[in-house]
Order: structure tokens, then C-alpha cells, then sequence
């Protein structure tokens, strides 16, 4: 039994003037201490996403339809009360941007410490020596220290780990990082990233990455989710993903990797813009940008289907497989 | 920490400074001392004399410093009308006002956050709605419009509450009689300071409604959800802490409002405090009182102000006191 | 050049497209705020419309009698036809006089926000632009200015000037005064607010541009830099006026204000208030009413106005 199960989940924005689709029949699978990358643009859906499998979607925002079946419970129907009792205990999840998801009033220590006391029945001294522990699993010098100290004292990376240092406070089955190092120094990305690869695999916790850096997802993760527009457009292992991209618009998205470019040549981009979740055309939400869009491709909106070892959603993937030889883009 | 609070002291005495040479100037021109003590009969001789004796043709600067030696000694003159030290005068109405402060105070915090608080936890209820459509009528009314409706309905029409003075008090200490000890001094003092509550209540409401809304949108609150920390901690706790920090500074400057807004609520219940008894001294052009009660008044203003600062910069801790008196 | 031609020639479109669009819009969805606009604007016609209107000039004495005085309205017994809202303690006619009073607290309350907004953007343009050590002290001067309370400042100053020049001279004069001690007292709010739009926008290309194409600082900050602070103005200014009203009237309660003579609502409801234990409550009442709508409309736009503009406001 896989550990976490989703199936058509779809998620809506409840607008002043109308209702928007951000998620749109999302359907995927993850074993235990599997590690998931979801990939694509801002706008695509990915932390709407980490959210929903949370439920901890914000308004307008809400679940739509579908299942998220974790542990062989379905996130959507439960309770304040489970949802609670499942968040930050058996799921947890790593925030974006450091430098404002700890509570500045708060000590490291009063937030490390009412996590653990949230789920279970500890002592404030029992609950104060997992937290050290913790500390020193994610390098953290000095921790006893660092227990007293508020997030302002700290700096960007430092709180990046006591972050991931709560996320596995309680030994969870499956953590979510949203962009856990896009607000961090480049010299110090590598190390937070290596640091979450370790603990996942030292621990056998599942992750679910989510990043719009296809390098990243290349290192960290065994299969990967690429988003357009609120839906998956591309689904299978990352390294059949990376390497033999179908979809054009993930094969526009590793063309544009600084790797895949000459020196002296021009990163290549794909043309035009995400469309907003407003204004979505008909038919292949990709279809603006793609330059093998077809009638077909402008009128109905592709199914995700089996092409090989991965998932598709494209009309044309047949077409653009026997081309495959031409546009060969592996350096 | 040392730093800071030597800075924030040097400000307020910079502060009482050009209060008291406000206080100064107005002495100087307001009115005639000699008028006061002689009358009018009296000839131009003998009043240059009685000049030179009271110091009144020195320059400006040795005027200022002996007027400033005085009130730093407690010695604001002598009260034209009461023929008393000013500052005795004003220290005998202090305690009144200073009840009626009170008694507004507790109202304020009482109702301010409990009903800040619910309205921005649950913003679309019915209850919600009434509480904050009720606190924009609020801060439309004028503070002496409101102690005027109270005296209408609830003292001449329906005869529930005395409609002026302090009522039953007693002695404690020195100038200090309380209404609090007595069933009758209750009575007095419950329709004065729901009046002087009424306009601040409204505004703390939304202004703590505001600051929540804004904290539970914050990225610290969806993490502490996403910790699984019960509602009740997460509100209490991590977003009450947030919200209350702005609003112990506008709190601060608040209470100096408060002082002002007496001596409507004052004048309307004819409260024997001293803003009641500063527009008596206005009618009366009784300088010296006149100007004590701004030196009393921007010294009570001065104090709370930097006390407030004081606590703020304790209870944030991400204002690092001991840098900020660099 | 160019940059400086395609921000003044897009100015006037775009604020028509936001008119058009959003402001518009929000205004059409909302019945709260087109009543509280239509009552704004019956009250502010009417009392613009006084002299007209009004069917006594409550400044002639030559009109009033003594022994016209606290007949009660006309839905009371013992009205007279002639007082529709009937009469105050002097005899005057209270509809008249109501209406005469709202244009004073109207016209005050306008023109001393007016001053407040002028001192306020001209000193947060120059603390904002200038920088440095003026800055620094403008900035501390305000919040020593915001730390006493508006109407503290005021209630002593017309107390003093009231004492220094008598009550006749300062009656004579008491519209100004009350414009320049309210405009003055509240200029840190617009200052702050315009500062903090300055420092945002001084970062900004286009006010580089600007500045290499050779504008002066004068004209930089009125053509490039103020409008980027309407919105908050706009909002800033609602509020003040309402504020402002309760701030004359209170004055005007106290004795420090406009003078029985020549009332404004403050002072009509000061002197029904002797009245008001000896059953005469209209005299307070109506024009407590009248004031307090006027205020809440206010309000209830500047609630309005500050949900759909959201400016970023300056929190103290």
C-alpha cells in the first residue's frame, strides 16, 4: 500500500466575481520514504498543492473534490480534530522563506516544544531534550543555547534548519517542502538541501519537493510531477524526465537550463507567459506557447496517458517521439 | 539597555523643556501679575518698584531659569482665584481624574480585546458584524455628545444614575479619595467613564481587529497550523503576542489623549477633577493655575509616553534595546 | 525623455481606468457606501444651500424674539407651524440654524484638514526627499506632535489665545483660529505617510531618469512622486475630516469654539445642554443627530474608500 494516495483532487479560489480552478484533477501516488519533485513555473499549482495535501488551504481557497488518501485515511474528510492530530506529527511540512515562518515573539525553544507537546504526553524537560536532539541531527551548534533564543537572533540557514529540525521533530512519514531554499544565500542551498536528502533517507521519511529547479529535483528526488497551469502535464521517474523529456513544455523547460547552453549562445527560453487563473484558454492550457500546438491541440484539453515509462498529457507526443532523433538535446 | 533608557530620559527632558518655556511664555503674557496682587490704584512709581522687586524686569533668561529653579522645586506659583499653590490645587483634582481614567481604562482593555480578538477570528458572523458596524457609530460621536445622551437617558429619564459629581468617596491618603470603597461612589463614577471610554473603545476594537487579521494571514501562523498547535494556543498565543505589540504604542499615546477627552467628560458630569477645574480657570484667566495644569499635564503625557516606549522595547524582542541606544 | 513623456501622458488614463474600473465598480456593489454618499452629499448641498434654505438668517438678531424661544418640534404638541424643527433657547429658529451651523462645522472641518494636508505633504516630501539629519528630526518632531493628543493642544492654545485677546476679539476670529489649530496639530499623519511613499518611490528608475534629464527636486516630487501617494491622501483625508468636525465641536462645546452667536453645531448642542433637564432635549438632540450622521457617512466612506484603494498606510 502506497503511503499517500491522491486522486483527482481539485482545488478552487472562491473570487468576488467568479470561481477559479488552481487545481484541477491532480492524481498521483507515493510509497514509503519515496521522494516526489514537483516541478514547474510560479503560478503552476505546486505550493497549492503542499497545501491541499495538508488541507491547510487558506480562503478563499478550499478543496473542490477529490481524495487524498494518507495512511489509509482521506485527508479531505477529516476533522479539525484529526487533521490536527495529523499535521506536524505524521505530515509536516517545510516552508518557504525562513526568515518569517517562525513566530518572532516566540523562542526557539517555545516552538520547538509545544510541537511535541501537540501530540503527545511529554514532559516540558522530555520534550526540551527531543528538541536538542533534533538540533544536533540537523548540525545546529550549541542547541541548549539555541533553545533560548528568538528567530531574529538567527540567521536565514540557521532557521532553515531548526525548521526542518520541527518538521521531523515526530518522526513523520511524509515531509512537504514548498521551496526550501529559494530564499537562502546560493552558497548555503547545497548544504540544506543535502542536509534534507540525508535525514529522508537516514530516517526513510517521504518527501514531497517542491521546486521549480529541475537541477534540484535531479538530485533529490525518484520521480517527479511537472505542473502547468493546475494540472500535471508530465508525470515519471526524474531521471526518464530529465533526460527524455515528452512534453514540450518540459523539454522547453531543460532546454532552458544554463547546462543545456553553449557558451556564447542564448538561454533558451519558452516564449510568453503562465497563463493567470482567470484567463486559461481552451483546449491545451500550453497550447499559446507550444510550437506543435495543432486545431486538436486548441480545442480539447489532453487526457494524461501512459507513453512508455511515463505519463503525458499532449496530444502530439506520438508525433514528437518519432522526431525525437532531430531534436536530441542531451549534451 | 542602560543606553536606551538614558536616551528616551534625555528626550523627555528635552520634551519638558520646551513644555515649560510654553509654560513660560504663556505666564509672561497672560494677564497682569501686578493687577492681581495691588489692583489697579496704584501709582506708576510704586509699580515700577514692585517690578523690580518681583524680578519682572530682568532679562528674559533669568526670569526663565527662576521660573524653571521654582517648578523644579514643585513651586508653579500661587492660584489667582484659590490663593493656593497651584500645584496643591492641581494635586487635590488629580486623584478624580485619575479614577475617571482608571475606570475607562479597565473598560477599554475589558471589552477591547475580547471583542477585537473575536472579530477578527470569526469576521462573516452576525455578532461580528453588529460589533463593528456598533464601533463605527462609535467613533462618530463625540465624547461629550455620549456623557450628554447617558445624562439624558439613563439620569433624567429613566433615573438610574446620579448625573454629576463624585458621590460618596473616601479618604485613603493625603490628596487621594476614592470612589471605589462606596456603593454610591460606584454609582458616580460608572456613567463618566463609559463616556470617556466610548470613543477609545471603538477605535482599540478595530485596531486590534485589524492587527489579528493581519498576523493570521501571516506565514508563522499557517506554520503553527501546520505544526498541528491547537486553535486556541495558536490565537492566544502566537497571534495575540503579535497583535498587541502595535498596540501597546498607540495604546500609550492614547491615555495622553484620554487626559484631554476628560475635561469634556469632566465638564459634561461636572467631575471635580482637574480638567473641569482648568476650564474654570480659563473663565477665571487664572495664569498660574492655567499654566501648571499644562506643565502637570505635559509631565503626565511625558511619562506615560516614555514608560510605554520602555515596556515595548521589553516585551518585543525583536527590538534590540541595548543597539538602539547607539 | 522619453520615460518623463510616458508617465505624464499615461497619468490621466489610468486614473480614469481605475475610476472606470474598480473604484466604480466597488462603489455600484456597495449600498452602504452610495447612501452614505447620498446623505453626504443632501447634508453638504443643504448646508451649502443655507442661505437659501433656510427660511431665518439665525445671525440677524433683528429676526429673532426672546419670546419665540424653546417651542419644540413639529411632531411634539405645543409646536408652532413657522419652527418646523422648533426653536432654541434664544428664540432662533432651530432648522435654520442647524443649518447654518452644519456649513461652519463643514466648512471648518474641510478647511483645517486642508492645512494639515498641505503642511503635512510639504514636510514629508522635503523630510522623505531631503534625507539625513533633517529627516531624522522632522520625523522626531512628529511623533513628539503625535504623542500629545490633538485636542490636549488644542484646548490649551484657544484657551490661552481666548484669555489673551477676550472673548469679543476671539469670537470674531474664532473660524480661523479653529482652522489653524486643527490644521496645524495634525500634520505628522500626512507627513509620515507621504515620507514613506517618498523613500519607496526615490529607489525607482523612473525618479532617476528624472533626475539625469535635469528636473529639479520641485518638480520631481509634485509630478513624479506625489501622485503615487493619492491613494493614501485620499484615505488619510476622509478620516481627518470626520475627526476634524468632532474636533471643532468639541472646542466649540467647551466655550473655546464658535461663539452662541454665530454657532456651529458643537456650540448649539453646548448651549441646549443647559436645557436639556428642564425638557427642552431637541435644542442638544437635533443637532446631535445631524453631526453625528455627518461624521458616520464620513466614516463609513473613508471604511470604504480604504477597503477598495488598500493603500499601504503609515502604522505608528
Amino acid at each position: 500500500m502506497s503511503l499517500l494516495s491522491v486522486r483527482d483532487l481539485t482545488v478552487k479560489f472562491a473570487m468576488r466575481e467568479q470561481t477559479v480552478t488552481a487545481l484541477n484533477g491532480i492524481s498521483f501516488d507515493l510509497a514509503k520514504g519515496e521522494r516526489l519533485g514537483i516541478v514547474g513555473e510560479s503560478g503552476a499549482g505546486k505550493s497549492i498543492t503542499g497545501f491541499a495535501l495538508m488541507n491547510l488551504l487558506s480562503r478563499p481557497g478550499f478543496i473542490d473534490h477529490g481524495q487524498i488518501m494518507f495512511e489509509g485515511e482521506d485527508v479531505v474528510t477529516m476533522n479539525d480534530r484529526q487533521l490536527r492530530g495529523m499535521r506536524g506529527n505524521r505530515m509536516a511540512m517545510i516552508f518557504q522563506d525562513p526568515m518569517v515562518t517562525l513566530n518572532p515573539v516566540l523562542t526557539i525553544g517555545q516552538q520547538m516544544i509545544e510541537t511535541l507537546m501537540a501530540h503527545r504526553k511529554l514532559s516540558r524537560e522530555e520534550a526540551r531534550q527531543i528538541a536538542i536532539v533534533k538540533l544536533r541531527e540537523v548540525y545546529i551548534p550549541s542547541p541548549e543555547e539555541r533553545l533560548e533564543q528568538y528567530p531574529h537572533e538567527l540567521s536565514g540557514g540557521m532557521r532553515q534548519r531548526i525548521i526542518i529540525a520541527i518538521a521531523l521533530l515526530l518522526d513523520p512519514q511524509l515531509i512537504i517542502a514548498d521551496e526550501p531554499t529559494t530564499a537562502l544565500d546560493v552558497t548555503i542551498q547545497a548544504d540544506i538541501m543535502e542536509l534534507l536528502l540525508e535525514l529522508c533517507q537516514s530516517n526513510q521519511v517521504g518527501l514531497i519537493l517542491i521546486t521549480h529547479d529541475l537541477g534540484v529535483v535531479s538530485q533529490m528526488t525518484e520521480r517527479t510531477l511537472v505542473m502547468y497551469a493546475g494540472r500535471i502535464i508530465e508525470a515519471g521517474r526524474t531521471r526518464e524526465i530529465i533526460n527524455d523529456p515528452q512534453h514540450p513544455y518540459t523539454q522547453g523547460l531543460i532546454n532552458a537550463l544554463p547546462q543545456q547552453t553553449l557558451p556564447g549562445q542564448r538561454l533558451k527560453q519558452i516564449p510568453g507567459n503562465m497563463p493567470s487563473l482567470t484567463n486559461i484558454p481552451p483546449g491545451c492550457p500550453f497550447n499559446p506557447r507550444c510550437e506543435y500546438a495543432t486545431d486538436l491541440c486548441r480545442s480539447r484539453i489532453p487526457e494524461i496517458s501512459h507513453y512508455g515509462e511515463v505519463e503525458v498529457a499532449c496530444h502530439e507526443v506520438q508525433r514528437l517521439q518519432s522526431n525525437d532523433a532531430r531534436r536530441e538535446v542531451k549534451a | 539597555m542602560f543606553a536606551y533608557l538614558v536616551k528616551r530620559v534625555f528626550q523627555a527632558i528635552a520634551v519638558m523643556f520646551v513644555i515649560s518655556v510654553i509654560g513660560f511664555a504663556i505666564q509672561g503674557n497672560l494677564g497682569d501679575p501686578l493687577r492681581e496682587l495691588v489692583g489697579q490704584s496704584v501709582s506708576e512709581e510704586t509699580r515700577q518698584q514692585l517690578r523690580d522687586e518681583l524680578g519682572l524686569n530682568d532679562s528674559f533668561m533669568t526670569q526663565y531659569l527662576r521660573f524653571a529653579g521654582n517648578a523644579l522645586q514643585g513651586d508653579l506659583g500661587t492660584s489667582y482665584f484659590f490663593k493656593e499653590p497651584a500645584l496643591d490645587v492641581i494635586l487635590k483634582k488629580l486623584p478624580a481624574t485619575l479614577e475617571l481614567v482608571m475606570g475607562a481604562t479597565l473598560i477599554i482593555i475589558g471589552l477591547s480585546v475580547p471583542l477585537g480578538v473575536y472579530t477578527a477570528i470569526k469576521p462573516d458572523t452576525v455578532l461580528s458584524r453588529i460589533i463593528m458596524g456598533l464601533s463605527i457609530v462609535g467613533i462618530s460621536i463625540p465624547v461629550f455628545l455620549t456623557a450628554i445622551m447617558m445624562i439624558f437617558v439613563f439620569s433624567v429619564h429613566y433615573g438610574w444614575f446620579p448625573s454629576f459629581g463624585r458621590g460618596d468617596v473616601v479618604h485613603v491618603w493625603g490628596y487621594w479619595e476614592t470612589n471605589f470603597l462606596t456603593a454610591d461612589g460606584w454609582m458616580h463614577i460608572i456613567l463618566p467613564s463609559f463616556a470617556l471610554a466610548s470613543i477609545m473603545l471603538p477605535l482599540f476594537i478595530r485596531l486590534i481587529r485589524s492587527e489579528m487579521m493581519e498576523v493570521l494571514q501571516s506565514e508563522y501562523v499557517k506554520f503553527a497550523r501546520a505544526k498541528g498547535i491547537s486553535p486556541r494556543r495558536i490565537y492566544f498565543l502566537h497571534a495575540l503576542k503579535n497583535t498587541l505589540l502595535p498596540v501597546i504604542t498607540v495604546g500609550g499615546v492614547q491615555i495622553g489623549t484620554m487626559v484631554a477627552y476628560t475635561i469634556l467628560t469632566e465638564t459634561v458630569f461636572q467631575w471635580p477633577g482637574m480638567g473641569f477645574m482648568f476650564l474654570e480657570a480659563v473663565n477665571r484667566v487664572d495664569t498660574p493655575l492655567i499654566v501648571a495644569y499644562l506643565i502637570v499635564v505635559g509631565f503626565i503625557f511625558v511619562v506615560t509616553n516614555t514608560i510605554v516606549d520602555l515596556i515595548y522595547g521589553l516585551v518585543n524582542p525583536t527590538v534590540n534595546i541595548a543597539r538602539m541606544g547607539a | 525623455m522619453s520615460s518623463n513623456t510616458m508617465t505624464s501622458a499615461t497619468e490621466p488614463s489610468r486614473f480614469a481606468k481605475i475610476w472606470n474600473s474598480n473604484i466604480g465598480y466597488s462603489f455600484r456593489k456597495n449600498p452602504v457606501a452610495i447612501v452614505s454618499m447620498a446623505i453626504f452629499l443632501i447634508i453638504a448641498m443643504s448646508a451649502l444651500l443655507s442661505p437659501l434654505l433656510a427660511p431665518y438668517d439665525p445671525y440677524d438678531p433683528a429676526s429673532i424674539d426672546i419670546m419665540n424661544s424653546e417651542y419644540p418640534p413639529f411632531w411634539v404638541s405645543g409646536s408652532l407651524p413657522e419652527f418646523s424643527l422648533g426653536t432654541d433657547d434664544q428664540g432662533r429658529d432651530l432648522w435654520s440654524t442647524i443649518l447654518y451651523g452644519t456649513r461652519l462645522s463643514l466648512l471648518i472641518g474641510i478647511c483645517a484638514v486642508a492645512l494639515q494636508a498641505f503642511l503635512g505633504i510639504s514636510i514629508g516630501l522635503i523630510a522623505g526627499y531631503v534625507g539625513g539629519r533633517l529627516d531624522s528630526l522632522l520625523m522626531r518632531l512628529a511623533d513628539i506632535q503625535l504623542s500629545f493628543s490633538t485636542l490636549m493642544v488644542a484646548i490649551i492654545f484657544l484657551a490661552v489665545t481666548q484669555a489673551m485677546f477676550g472673548s469679543e476679539t476671539f469670537n470674531q476670529y474664532a473660524v480661523f483660529f479653529l482652522i489653524a489649530v486643527i490644521g496645524v496639530a495634525e500634520w505628522p499623519q500626512y507627513a509620515r505617510t507621504v515620507r514613506a511613499t517618498v523613500l519607496a518611490e526615490k529607489k525607482k528608475e523612473y525618479v532617476d531618469s528624472a533626475r539625469v534629464l535635469g528636473f529639479g527636486p520641485g518638480r520631481i516630487m509634485v509630478r513624479h512622486i506625489l501622485p503615487n501617494s493619492l491613494s493614501p491622501i485620499f484615505v488619510i483625508s476622509t478620516v481627518q475630516v470626520a475627526n476634524a468636525i468632532i474636533s471643532e465641536a468639541s472646542l466649540s462645546f467647551l466655550g473655546l469654539g464658535m461663539p452662541p452667536s454665530q454657532p456651529s453645531l458643537g456650540s448649539l448642542i453646548s448651549s441646549g445642554f443647559d436645557y436639556i433637564f428642564s425638557g427642552s432635549w431637541w435644542i442638544t438632540v437635533i443637532p446631535g443627530v445631524v453631526l453625528v450622521v455627518l461624521v458616520l457617512v464620513i466614516n463609513l466612506l473613508g471604511d470604504w474608500m480604504r477597503d477598495v484603494l488598500n493603500p499601504k498606510l503609515y502604522k505608528g
